[in-house]
């Protein structure tokens, strides 16, 4: 340290000279304070305002009224009814106390469902309400409402719930919804709207494919509320706006009958109008109730729906897969006359038909058959023997382009279209060559042919029309023009011709006529083999019998509408499926016919679909509550 | 200094311009408290009213100390609150937690308030009685730490960091100014510039993420950093003019913590804006710089430097306090003078007014008398 005397003078100079310096520093620190302060409240005033709003102003979401589906004549396919429910809040319950014990003494809820809460209950997030009972009557909403100060964490509201008035029978077009699950919520980036009860979202079918159309949008009441959640005043609410009405082609009243039609049968059938496409009837059958699902199923139901050996579960119109049978016979016949045969050129049936070292055996002794009295009477060893002398590459292209194996752009989650077999399919899928026996199955529908019934409908529908038609299920959706056929409309002619025999002349199907004056329908009867080729089995166990197929257009001169059904394991085509075409399509053209038909087969299953369910239901709780 | 006939001299002779200023910002501090209520002076307002008003006649009153008695009773005084402080230390031992105040009934006293002014005393008091040539010493150095040290970590201990920070920058002022040496102060100040990156690499995860909050508090808007978030937020959207009288969201509705206390500085400027809190800040610089003033003026050595500490006392607890509602500095909970709700800021902040207006009073009867 440097020895320079620090005198008094020296202390007086250094003083006002640090005076200065630390006066300096204070000013710089009171303009720094001041500068933060124009920064904060100036410079980024915005996002701070939108901070103190967001902060002070929270949004209670109001769910939108789901839209309704209504079918072409604008009768109701799903609704809303207004509803009470009653909910648990499983952050407020109190512990070490059964509240949901309760609450469902209080409104005598089943044990099924109490099941399902507390299992829902063990899987809830915390914040999010577990539906205790949905759709309860006024006297268990009152008597909940009336303790609620003593039952904690328990929610009593009113609200609506999806009706399917027509229940099973439009389950697996419509689908059904229900509470969003975590993957959905997560999916929609956490949409705080899925987390409110009574919330629900479109799981199957239109439902979910026409989600974004049938939700609306969520209003909300705007409140202020203190940062402890306490709400101080309500502000300007924002309406929510209810979900659009979508209007199907389909037509409630035949959906319905043909659902019925049906019985206790397995089986899906597609109706369509010829003239646009309009799917007019979506069917598979048995189903479950949407209604029930809409609801949260119980565990009961679910066990007998999923042990069904009918599979009420799956939608056998868009994901069901067989072969096609001898349905596939027209469109041979048309694939056989474009390619140059003679449609007089004639096959002589001995009963069957060699091929290389095998023998295929046909129906019946046809005798000598044209291509006429070959689809009128299903003759195999025509179709074998012709399949033989045509190219196969050339005949599957015209049966997949009149609709087997071909997907369609339908508002469905899920479709399976099948397989139209060529040489070049099978070359890549089983790397092997085209051999005369793959002509011959494939001729008469079998072998690797696998169709879904949609299919069973648009086929006929193109002969009849001789159009491409493509199959609609939004009255008011996009529509693109129809383009013709391209086919010979003369070689149309024979083909509609040889269907309308089928039906009302020597064939397979005369004992479906429709029961009316004037109109004639055309079809054209298949029998799928399920077991084994050669073994016919159509009678002895359920699920070893033949699927029954039938494929229609009437009136066979000027076609109006056409159906496709397949019944699953129904024995020959003419005798299961094709009556059930046929009475649909008589309530096409009669309803009171038609329904004076079905009542008294309705009388003999039991009573009608619902009737039966329930019955059905019933029954089954009984058996599971004696087996444990 | 008001000169009129009506008025008589000993009244005359006081500070109005400053007593003025005082007053308007503790009446700003009223009514921002009359709003933090939700527009009622109860339970604050009134409360803290009364409190001000007694501790401006106490300030008045101090006014007419002399410099010679102030000086009589410094060391003295010095010595009582070191000893209330350890009591406070050992009272909170004892209590195994937090002890900042001893309770006398009625009112609690909080030595480490008085040690604010005391230090700033005492030190001043110190480097009155060194030889000049001792400055620069050892001699001049050492019992100043050992009389700034012993306090401060009392308070440290307390534990109460905002207001040892306070103590220690007021002692480091006078000292500062009484002429030590620049490496001192250079040297230190350089040593932590180099050493927080290396102690921050070396910290455990936890504590590196307080830092990291403060540094950048909207990371953790609902944990630690929630209060400076809510104050920004406050702040930020009051804008240039605020959002008016009464109509603090910010504040009213809960979500700025401690709107009355230590935050009050927040709910001013949501509710005044930009203006309202230029105005408090011009507010407390012409305070401020009038404290200087009465250390540049002073005519003995223990006024310029017990002035000049004094003030430094009132402009710390300000800015600290405004630079932790900005953002600036991290959360140490030291309220802002006349406008936070509670007494102890209120009677620091006085008695060195008080004590300012007795050196500046001294300062005009000598100059008179000379």
């Amino acid at each position: 340290m440097k020895h320079v005397r620090f005198t008094n003078a020296h202390q007086s100079i250094t003083f006002s000279r640090r005076m200065m310096l630390v006066s300096g520093a204070q000013a710089a620190i009171g303009a720094m304070l001041i500068g933060r302060m124009g920064w904060l409240s100036v410079a980024q005033n915005q996002k701070y305002q939108l901070l103190s709003e967001s902060n002070r102003v929270q949004l209670i979401p109001v769910p939108p009224r789901r839209g309704w589906i209504i079918d072409r004549n604008s009768k109701p396919i799903a609704i809303n009814r207004s509803s009470f429910r009653i909910d648990v809040i499983p952050q407020q319950l109190e512990k070490g106390r059964d509240v949901v014990g309760e609450v469902a003494k209080l409104i005598a809820l089943d044990a099924d469902s109490v099941d399902r809460v507390r299992r829902e209950l063990k899987e809830s997030r915390g914040f999010r309400p577990v539906q205790l009972a949905e759709n309860v009557t006024y006297e268990q909403y009152a008597a909940v409402t009336v303790r609620l100060p003593d039952l904690p964490g328990v929610q009593a509201t009113r609200g609506f719930s999806r009706f399917y008035p027509d229940g099973p029978a439009v389950a697996h077009l419509v689908g059904y919804v229900g509470s969003a699950n975590a993957k959905e919520y997560e999916k929609e980036n956490k949409n705080p709207l899925l987390l409110i009860p009574g919330v629900k979202i479109g799981k199957q079918g239109l439902e979910k494919t026409l989600e974004p159309y049938l939700r609306g949008t969520p209003g909300g009441q705007r409140v202020e509320v203190t940062a402890g959640g306490k709400l101080i005043k309500e502000l300007d609410p924002k309406p929510d706006r209810s979900g659009q009405t979508v209007q199907l082609t389909i037509d409630q009243g035949l959906q319905q009958f043909a659902a019925r039609r049906m019985g206790d049968q397995s089986g899906a059938l597609v109706a369509m109008d010829v003239a646009t496409g309009d799917i007019l009837a979506f069917v598979s059958m048995p189903a479950f109730d949407p209604n029930s699902f809409s609801e949260g199923i119980g565990r009961t139901e679910w066990k007998m729906l999923s042990g069904d050996d009918h599979i009420p579960l799956l939608n056998k119109v868009a994901q069901g897969l067989y072969p096609s049978g001898s349905t596939i016979k027209p469109a041979m016949a048309l694939a056989f006359l474009k390619q140059g045969v003679d449609p007089q050129r004639r096959v002589v049936c001995n009963g069957g038909y060699q091929i290389g070292n095998r023998y295929f055996r046909c129906d019946a002794v046809h005798g000598s058959m044209d291509m006429h009295s070959a689809v009128e009477r299903s003759c195999n060893t025509y179709f074998w023997a012709t399949g033989l002398i045509t190219d196969p590459e050339q005949t599957t292209e015209m049966v997949n382009y009149l609709g087997y194996g071909q997907e369609f752009d339908l508002p469905i989650p899920t479709q399976r279209y099948g397989t139209m077999p060529s040489p070049e399919w099978l070359e890549k899928k089983y790397h092997r060559k085209w051999q005369g026996y793959d002509s011959a199955n494939t001729s008469i529908g079998q072998g690797y042919v696998l169709i879904n019934p949609m299919q069973l409908a648009v086929m006929p529908a193109r002969l009849a029309s001789g159009k491409l038609l493509q199959p609609q299920l939004l009255l008011r959706g996009p529509r693109k023009p129809i383009a013709p056929l391209d086919v010979n409309p003369e070689h149309l002619e024979i083909v509609r011709k040889a269907m309308a025999s089928v039906v009302n002349d020597h064939g397979t199907a005369v004992a479906s006529k429709l029961p009316l004056d004037g109109i004639l329908m055309a079809g054209k009867t298949g029998t799928a083999q399920v077991f084994r080729l050669g073994e016919r089995g159509h009678q002895g166990a359920w699920a070893l019998r033949d699927h029954a197929l039938f494929i229609a257009f009437a009136p066979a001169d000027k076609p109006k509408y056409a159906i496709g059904c397949i019944i699953e394991h129904g024995g020959f085509g003419a005798s299961a499926a094709a009556p059930i075409v046929r009475d649909s399509m008589t309530y096409l053209f009669d309803q009171q016919k038609a329904l004076a038909a079905l009542e008294p087969l309705e009388k003999q299953w039991g009573g009608t679909l619902a009737e039966r369910n329930a019955r059905l239901l019933g029954a089954f709780k009984n058996a599971t509550s004696a087996g444990t | 200094m008001i000169t009129s006939a009506i008025i008589p001299r000993p009244l005359a002779r006081l500070p109005w311009r400053l007593i003025f200023l005082v007053a308007g910002i503790a009446l700003f501090g009223l009514m921002v408290l009359y709003s933090a209520a939700g527009g009622s002076s109860h339970p604050w307002a009134i409360k803290q009213g009364a409190v001000f008003l007694f501790f401006l006649g106490v300030a008045i009153g101090m006014s007419w100390l002399r410099e010679a008695t102030v000086k009589a009773f410094v060391f003295p005084a010095y010595v009582v609150i070191v000893l209330m402080l350890i009591a406070v230390d050992l009272l909170g031992f004892a209590a195994k937690g937090a002890q900042r105040w001893i309770d006398l009934g009625p009112i609690s006293l909080q030595p480490s308030e008085f040690m604010k002014p005391a230090i700033a005393l005492t030190l001043a008091r110190f480097y009155e009685l060194l030889p000049a040539g001792d400055v620069r010493n050892w001699r001049g150095i050492w019992p100043a730490l050992a009389l700034l040290g012993v306090p401060a970590f009392l308070i440290l201990v307390q534990p109460d960091l905002g207001t040892c920070i306070m103590v220690i920058l007021c002692g480091v002022t006078v000292m500062f100014l009484a002429g030590l040496p620049w490496w001192l102060f250079a040297g230190p100040a350089a040593a932590i510039a180099v050493a927080a990156p290396i102690a921050y690499s070396m910290l455990h995860g936890y504590q590196r993420k307080r830092i990291d909050i403060f540094l950048d508090p909207e990371s953790d808007p609902l944990g630690a950093g929630y209060h400076i978030a809510q104050s920004k937020i406050a702040i930020g959207s009051g804008g240039i003019w605020g959002k008016g009288f009464l109509n603090g969201t910010q504040s009213h509705l809960d979500y700025l913590p401690e709107g009355h206390t230590d935050f009050a500085f927040a709910s001013l400027a949501e509710e005044w804006g930009l203006v309202g809190g230029i105005i408090l800040i011009v507010a407390f610089g012409l305070v401020v710089r009038w404290g200087m003033k009465v250390a540049a003026n002073g005519r003995t050595r223990f006024a310029q430097l017990s002035a000049a500490g004094l003030t430094a006392c009132i402009f710390f607890y300000a800015s600290i306090n405004l630079m932790m509602v900005m953002g600036l500095a991290p959360v140490v909970g030291v309220p802002l003078p006349l406008i936070s709700y509670g007494g102890s800021a209120v009677m620091t902040v006085m008695l060195c007014l008080g004590l300012l207006m007795a050196l500046e009073r001294q300062q005009r009867t000598q100059s008179r008398a000379g």
